[in-house]
């Protein structure tokens, strides 16, 4: 099963509702609580970071029998510094962002805590992509 | 098993939203940095917080925690109150502040998650 969603930059009220969809879906396919638990916070962190850090993004869903695969690409300023960007604290978060409740540079650390695999690559000046699994 | 009212009534609240599953409330955190709360996986964990925005409903809906406490009184608008109803997240105002609503949880032995 393939799903598709476009993430709006600085779209605040909006973040969320991809990653919401996709929970959705996973409650239907009887997954259990604990693993879609991980899927949707790691889910929600990559929406979070795109709407706070990109001007917009794509996410492609792909659900399997035995794992989920979720891609997102974003159009945006990219990480100069990959690795520094995955130290927790690093944040380069605007006001707005922490003033959500985020931007403690948590966001990456946690996506990777919560799934099996994690690929995250960037152009400086053109975007991120990060594609993550989650087994079943 | 600590119910929704229960917790209202110790953090002396007005309940904006009641529905949330049958579930014994038995832990809670309290922070505004929804990223933190995204960090734990605690069933039955009550969100004590002073940030009131949809944000937060989000950060609940995704880390299942089904009752958030909103200290200090701050308002709560309506898509956030419909986003908690659709995913049935009980959701309390109190009007005191966060470290006097989990004191008050913490004496009638809600336990903490750390």
């Amino acid at each position: 099963m393939e799903m598709q969603f476009h993430i709006e930059g600085g779209d605040f009220s909006g973040a969320g509702t991809a990653s919401s969809e996709v929970k959705k879906v996973l409650k239907q396919l009887n997954i259990s609580p604990m693993i879609i638990r991980r899927i949707a916070v790691a889910l929600y962190e990559a929406e979070v970071n795109v709407v706070a850090h990109a001007f917009s993004g794509e996410m492609t869903v792909n659900i399997e029998s035995d794992k989920i695969q979720i891609c997102i690409v974003d159009e945006g300023p990219g990480i100069e510094d990959i690795e520094q960007a995955m130290q927790e604290g690093f944040s380069t978060a605007s006001d707005k962002v922490r003033e959500m409740g985020f931007g403690a540079g948590m966001g990456l650390p946690n996506i990777k805590r919560n799934t099996d695999e994690m690929k995250l690559s960037s152009i400086p000046g053109k975007g991120t992509t990060i594609e993550i699994i989650v087994k079943f | 098993m600590v119910t929704v009212h229960q917790i209202n009534r110790l953090v002396n609240g007005i309940i904006l939203n009641g529905t949330a599953p049958d579930q014994d409330f038995s832990h809670a955190f309290a922070s505004d940095l929804m990223s933190d709360v995204l960090t734990i996986d605690k069933e039955g964990m009550i969100l004590l917080t002073g940030l009131s925005t949809l944000q937060t409903i989000r950060t609940a809906e995704m880390s299942n925690v089904y009752c958030v406490v909103v200290a200090r009184g701050k308002r709560v608008t309506n898509e956030m109150l419909k986003l908690a109803k659709e995913h049935s997240i009980a959701v309390i105002s109190c009007s005191s502040s966060m470290f006097a609503a989990s004191g008050r949880l913490y004496e009638n032995g809600i336990k903490p998650v750390y």
